[in-house]
């Protein structure tokens, strides 16, 4: 309860009631002039919001394949350029048939997690038989984010959603403005500049024969290219599977790489040449 | 057993001489009239089975459960009335729903057993709201193991190793209290639960009725889920060979 008195009877937009600086009182504890005149009682602050992401995640990279869907995130979260925390699980499943992944902000994407754990609460509370498939998330997800955007009061993130909906691949990424996407293949990040390319050509017109393995070792070539590339990486990986047998998130694993190249490099390498 | 308290049972609010709340024993005989339901505690989760009574042939199967989950871990199974039993499920989602708002953690038993005793025991309280006419039996597994907890209209809460409600409960605690609890499986319990649903069925009375098995144990990843069909189907098949010793198949 507000328990000064003179905020009361002042009806403000909602979402300002917990923004201390937003309600006179508070705030203008602070501002509060010598001569009490009722212009002290304005906000001390605007209202702001996220307005820069502080830890985030890299690239998420997603493709169809011959059962379903695969998808593949790093376990990093950056905190700008200090590679801060290396065990992060950039995936979660939600139902029996959908995984999430995300890029951005980590916090926010928490809050996410949170959300979507009411979601399936819900649904598994009305017994009506029916079941969350991804379709149903993205467009849960879409709502949330395109509804925050509206309020100027951003979630930082690129999702990345995937599943079978009713034996049907589906695969689709909505960002901090809402936009959405839907194909065989989602990269976020620079994942979608370096490895939608790589993606695109070796699964559009393949969706329903490529074979599992195949699938496999094409992202984890993608995400040591991306390893080799994008600064805010890390070669330590989880790849989700999701087909008629559930979803199947692995543990994490690191990428083998090659750095032998750089002995030829001049002022690089071991030997130091 | 009839006692009226002529005069000091019109509202909530009035004691009798003797001491007694009239409204709140009033609305546990709403419990006792209803379609019987039980609890059981095993060694590695928890049985609930209700007798839900079908007063009409144009009812669609399945209608107007009285089973109902809250959060993913618990399952309630109320007796008396219906609607009563739907709103205390309501608050209890809402108190699991701001325990994990607050905790990021499932709720325990206990906490929601808890929380929803003192909600129906404000019920008792005033003139102006009628006390809750339905028992609940609250049934999970948390981190201490399986729990069954059972709330009463007067907000009195107790845990359990058996419980019954109901009409027929009185017969049903019998036959519970002749189980061994302590070495019975959740798989075992679905059959027993089925058996001594029929038996305390009154044929007369109550034409027909549907029987509502759940559980929750490791087999259904300890969440709240209704019995495998096949288990249903075996555990009605064990109930009525009980009831029927001569007419078993060979």
């Amino acid at each position: 309860m507000d328990y000064f008195p003179l905020n009361w009877g002042k009806p403000r937009a909602t979402g300002d009631e917990h923004n201390w600086l937003a309600t006179p009182g508070m705030a203008g504890a602070h501002a509060r002039r010598a001569d009490m005149s009722p212009t002290c009682y304005a906000p001390a602050g605007p209202t702001s919001h996220t307005s820069s992401p502080i830890v985030t995640g890299t690239s998420v990279v997603a493709l169809k394949y011959k059962d379903g869907i695969m998808m593949a995130t790093d376990c990093l979260a950056s905190y700008g350029s200090l590679a801060r925390f290396r065990d992060v699980e950039r995936m979660v499943p939600v139902g029996n048939s959908t995984v999430v992944g995300a890029s951005g902000d980590i916090s926010d994407f928490q809050y996410i997690q949170h959300q979507l754990k009411d979601l399936e609460i819900d649904e598994y509370e009305t017994p009506d038989g029916h079941h969350l498939g991804p379709e149903n998330v993205f467009g849960y997800l879409h709502r949330v984010m395109y509804a925050r955007r509206s309020k100027m009061d951003f979630l930082w993130n690129t999702l990345v959603v995937g599943g079978l909906q009713d034996g049907k691949k589906y695969l689709g990424c909505v960002d901090m403005r809402g936009v959405t996407y839907s194909a065989s293949t989602i990269a976020t990040g620079y994942g979608a500049y370096i490895a939608q390319p790589l993606l695109r050509k070796a699964v559009e017109g393949r969706e329903d024969t490529l074979p599992e393995e195949e699938a496999r070792k094409l992202l984890n070539k993608v995400m040591q290219v991306l390893f080799y590339r994008d600064a805010r990486s890390l070669n330590k990986i989880q790849v989700t599977t999701v087909n008629a047998s559930g979803v199947h998130i692995s543990e994490p694993y690191s990428l083998p790489t090659e750095w032998g190249f750089a002995e030829n490099i001049r002022g690089y390498g071991a030997a130091q040449n | 057993m009839t006692s009226i308290g002529t005069g000091y049972d019109l509202s909530s609010s009035t004691y009798s001489p003797d001491g007694r709340i009239f409204q709140v024993e009033y609305a546990n005989k709403a419990v006792d009239n209803s379609g019987t339901a039980i609890g059981i505690r095993c060694k590695d989760g928890v049985v609930l089975a209700i007798e839900k009574l079908v007063p009409s042939k144009l009812l669609v199967p399945g209608s107007n459960k009285r089973t109902q989950t809250v959060d993913f871990h618990v399952g309630v199974a109320t007796a008396g009335l219906l609607a009563d039993g739907r709103q205390l499920v309501n608050r209890a989602r809402e108190e699991a729903y701001n325990w994990r708002s607050t905790y990021k953690e499932a709720i325990a038993g206990k906490a929601l057993a808890d929380r929803l005793a003192m909600y129906v025991q404000a019920y008792t309280l005033y003139s102006s709201v009628r006390p809750f006419g339905s028992s609940a039996i609250l049934g999970t597994v948390d981190k201490d193991g399986p729990v069954l907890y059972m709330i009463d209209p007067s907000g009195i809460y107790f845990g359990y190793r058996g419980v019954a409600i109901g009409k027929g409960k009185q017969v049903a605690k019998t036959e519970i209290e002749k189980l061994k609890l302590d070495e019975l499986t959740c798989r075992e319990a679905v059959k027993e639960a089925a058996r001594i649903l029929h038996l305390v069925h009154d044929e007369a009375k109550d034409k027909d009725f549907e029987l509502e098995l759940s559980w929750v144990c490791a087999e259904s990843n300890n969440k709240h889920a209704i019995v495998p069909a096949d288990l249903a189907q075996e555990a009605n098949a064990f109930a009525q060979a009980a009831l029927n010793p001569d007419e078993m198949e060979d």
